[in-house]
């Protein structure tokens, strides 16, 4: 018999009592640790994130840069800020891939037999989320400022395009989440994500200037929110942001979080 | 934990009417269960029987279409998060993040209970310590052999001591050694005054472990009682009796059924018999008189009636358990990916 095997017949496991309920808060942010933890554990999930935009960087900008605007460095004035917002918006389909594979192994289940406040495993989503974000666009961002990107607005406008990537990040993230919830395999919730999402990030104003494209597709790249919310953060990093314009960029994301978080909570409660 | 003032007098889990519905499949079809504080139950049925769905509707994962139950004096639909705060359940697949260590996953879970810093470490390498599972503390759970994340599983169902403690097939899986290591640690909780509610396939397992068992079939409970009871009623064991010559297999059918009363199951070679045989005794002179009667005898065994031969004699020979549970695997994968 091993050793491990003869340690557990020796000793009971001593009996305890539960301390003090603790607050939702504090729930929430032991699922925010466990997000941080991942981490650590799983470097390549931000391997994954942030090669894509990498790539896309470094190829858009030197092998279409100079066609598309003149010179490389100069279509990195027009791609950084638009590069970022793909980032997250990709960044939230990884998001529902973890969520649909925590469900497929049944640690949900337990968290949902714990008494713990119900939503506390989706907050710790979004602070994983949020971090995730963060770090990713640092990354493409840093590329960006070695390749010779220059913000007119510094540090001012990066924090202020920061904070409405966050924003856009959890908003679409309710779309994964919720695909995560409905589909138990998350290579289908990757496939689907992508399929729906590429033509979306295609067809903005991330890459090149709508005004060369033909007329019906303008016509759908202009109120794409994608294009919307790229708009928005080349305005705040360049320092020319309209209230306007940022209300046109939250538009697509507060419509979501208003839709999808009930059904959200509706799908997880449902048993 | 609120209603503590009379926690003696009222069982551990008292349920009527239970029912569960999936799409057509009802997956559970009306069950009472009362199980004593303290008690090791086990509920012992083929796969699809509607086991799973039975425990998980007592620990709040699933909402009963129909009936009622209370654990722990907690009621399931009025004040589920009164009963999350008095169970704990291990699921049929571990329920532990795989890409955190051993320990990271305890503490998780005991921060999550309310245990702060320090203490939430400690409580951590106390159970790692009880499993015998200090040495692997460190590392991720994905590296874990199946023994050892069944362990931790259980051990993150011991954070703070269930008054109910629910194992989904808690051996299934298994090699013997962890087999038996699980056994004993679920005899010691018991011992402590930890209610368990198991599920189980292997009647070896119920026989082992339980006072009590309920057998269900078709999301219904078809019998309840103790090992001893069930046996009983199916009978102290089969008798198995191989022929040196199968073409006198149906002399030799009669001839047993004359003798020991009942029917008589033939394998699908048609060269074994079994039959319900109440005694060891009896066995043996039914053996002897087939052979003075010149059947003659290749091979017997007498065994403790199976899973399979407890359902032959509670419905009656209504068809094969196993036979069933094949046909049922399927739905029980339907049914669980709509939960």
């Amino acid at each position: 018999m091993n050793a491990a095997v003869s340690a557990m017949l020796d000793r009971t496991p001593p009996r305890v009592q539960r301390p003090a309920t603790p607050s939702a808060l504090s729930n929430a942010l032991v699922f925010g640790w466990r997000a941080v933890l991942k981490f650590k554990h799983v470097p390549e999930q931000l391997f994954d994130l942030v090669m894509t935009p990498i790539m896309f960087t470094l190829l858009f900008t030197f092998v279409f840069g100079g066609a598309l605007a003149g010179s490389p460095r100069d279509y990195l004035q027009i791609f950084i800020p638009g590069i970022l917002v793909q980032t997250v918006v990709f960044n939230a389909v990884y998001s529902g891939m973890g969520l649909s594979t925590d469900l497929s192994k049944g640690l949900f289940d337990r968290f949902r037999s714990l008494p713990i406040w119900s939503l506390a495993p989706f907050a710790g989503l979004m602070v994983g989320d949020v971090l995730r974000h963060v770090i990713a666009g640092a990354i493409i961002l840093s590329i960006g400022l070695l390749l010779g990107y220059r913000p007119e607005a510094g540090f001012a406008g990066i924090a202020a395009a920061f904070a409405l990537l966050v924003a856009i990040g959890f908003g679409m993230g309710w779309v994964f989440i919720v695909l995560g919830l409905l589909i138990r395999t998350p290579m289908t919730v990757m496939t689907l994500g992508f399929t729906f999402m590429f033509p979306l990030v295609f067809a903005s104003n991330i890459m090149v200037d709508p005004a060369t494209m033909p007329g019906w597709l303008r016509a759908f790249v202009v109120v794409n929110p994608i294009s919307l919310m790229a708009t928005a953060a080349r305005a705040l990093m360049s320092g020319t942001a309209t209230f306007n314009q940022l209300a046109l960029a939250l538009t697509a994301p507060v419509v979501l979080t208003v839709l999808l978080a009930p059904v959200t909570l509706w799908l997880y409660r449902r048993r | 934990m609120n209603d503590m003032s009379m926690p003696d007098q009222t069982p551990a889990i008292s349920a009527r009417g239970l029912v569960k519905h999936f799409g057509e499949v009802h997956a559970v079809d009306g069950i009472d269960l009362d199980v004593p504080r303290g008690m090791i139950f086990a509920i012992l049925g083929p796969n699809g029987a509607g086991k799973t769905t039975l425990m998980r509707m007592l620990a709040t994962l699933a909402r009963p279409d129909a009936g009622t139950a209370r654990v722990m004096g907690h009621d399931l639909i009025e004040a589920p998060q009164d009963v999350r705060a008095v169970i704990s359940m291990t699921g049929q697949f571990a329920s532990l993040d795989e890409d955190l260590t051993g320990r990271e996953n305890l503490v998780m879970l005991a921060r999550l209970w309310g245990f702060r810093g320090r203490a939430a470490k400690a409580r951590a390498d106390e159970l790692l310590g009880a499993f015998g599972l200090s040495d692997a503390a460190t590392r991720q759970v994905k590296d874990y052999s199946g023994g050892m994340r069944r362990r931790l599983d259980i051990a993150a169902s011991l954070i703070v001591t269930p008054g109910v403690l629910f194992l989904d097939e808690p051996t299934t899986g298994l090699d013997p050694k962890a087999r038996q290591s699980v056994w004993r640690t679920i005899r010691d909780l018991a011992e402590s005054g930890v209610t368990i509610l198991l599920t189980t396939q292997y009647m070896d397992e119920a026989d082992q472990l339980a006072e009590r068992i309920a057998v269900i079939d078709h999301g219904r409970k078809i019998a309840e009682g103790t090992s001893r009871e069930l046996k009983t009623a199916t009978g102290s064991g089969f008798l198995h009796v191989a022929l040196a010559d199968p073409t006198r297999i149906d002399d030799a059918a009669g001839f047993l059924e004359a003798r020991l009363g009942g029917g008589v199951q033939r394998n699908v070679e048609g060269v074994q018999l079994s039959i319900v045989a109440k005694t060891p005794r009896e066995a043996t002179e039914a053996l002897r008189a087939l052979i003075d009667a010149g059947i003659e005898v290749a091979d017997f065994s007498m065994g403790s009636p199976s899973l399979d031969e407890v359902f032959f004699a509670l419905t009656g020979g209504a068809g094969h358990a196993a036979t069933r549970a094949a046909e049922r695997t399927d739905r029980e994968a339907v049914a669980g990916v709509r939960e």
